[in-house]
């Protein structure tokens, strides 16, 4: 990861929270990563139906999503200056991506 | 505080989840510090609503033994928990962005007792359960 926070106009920031952000962002991200691990083997699970291999490519897409929020994110965090609070569209599109992939979960495994 | 009107509160803020500009309009702007703390939080209870995703994902894929409806309804549990969780989130991150422009005392909430309740529940009738299917 690099390091781009240390600019000539800003005070350091000895509590490094753009950091700690950056890394909370990769962490939900690994954990989301995981989740659409899980889905994917349920949908392989025991013969894959045409149906199930669509929810299983939607939840792929769902994470694909979910990843790109958080490299946009995490670009604005490493940038210079004072990071911008998050906008809430951001916020309810991640809550979305990991609503609609609970969605395809219940389609899963019923 | 009533259900009701916590209810009404959520479906209002349903409406600043998807127009940054109204929240950015109110009050002054917070320290930039308390802003990423606050986006921590939310991500931290967004991890927890993927957790509880996963582990509906695992009750059906590491539990086949189970009787379909016992391991469709604990899955369903646990699926339901992840939504409520991610939208309770997203809720909640709102009313302290708003709360900490109008420097205003952050929300209380009565979500992180019933959220482990839930847990706890679900825990344990999976223990019961796993032991009930070694006895029988």
């Amino acid at each position: 990861m690099s390091t781009g926070a240390q600019a000539p106009g800003r005070d350091r920031d000895p509590g490094l929270q753009p950091e700690r952000t950056r890394l909370a962002w990769r962490r939900t991200t690994l954990t989301g990563t995981v989740a659409a691990v899980l889905a994917v083997r349920t949908a392989l699970h025991g013969g894959a139906s045409a149906s199930g291999l669509a929810v299983g490519a939607l939840c792929c897409a769902l994470w694909s999503a979910f990843l790109l929020l958080a490299q946009l994110r995490i670009r604005t965090l490493t940038r210079p200056e004072t990071p911008p609070p998050l906008t809430a569209r951001h916020a309810t599109a991640a809550v979305l991506c990991t609503v609609a992939l609970a969605v395809c979960a219940a389609v899963l495994v019923v | 505080m009533g259900k009701v009107p916590r209810v009404i509160g959520f479906v209002r803020n349903i409406r600043l989840w998807f127009a940054p500009e109204e929240i950015r309009e109110e009050g002054s702007t917070p320290d930039y510090r308390f802003s990423l703390a606050n986006e921590r939080t939310f991500l931290a209870w967004l991890r927890t609503a993927l957790a509880l995703i996963g582990g509906g994902f695992a009750v059906d894929q590491f539990l086949p033994d189970l009787r379909w409806g016992w391991r469709v309804g604990l899955a369903f549990a646990l699926l339901a928990a992840g939504v409520l969780c991610s939208l309770r989130a997203v809720n909640h991150w709102v009313r302290c962005e708003r709360a900490m422009r109008r420097g205003e005392d952050l929300p209380g909430s009565r979500f992180p007792a019933v959220l482990s309740l839930a847990v706890a529940v679900v825990a344990v009738a999976m223990i019961v359960l796993v032991f009930a299917g070694w006895a029988g």
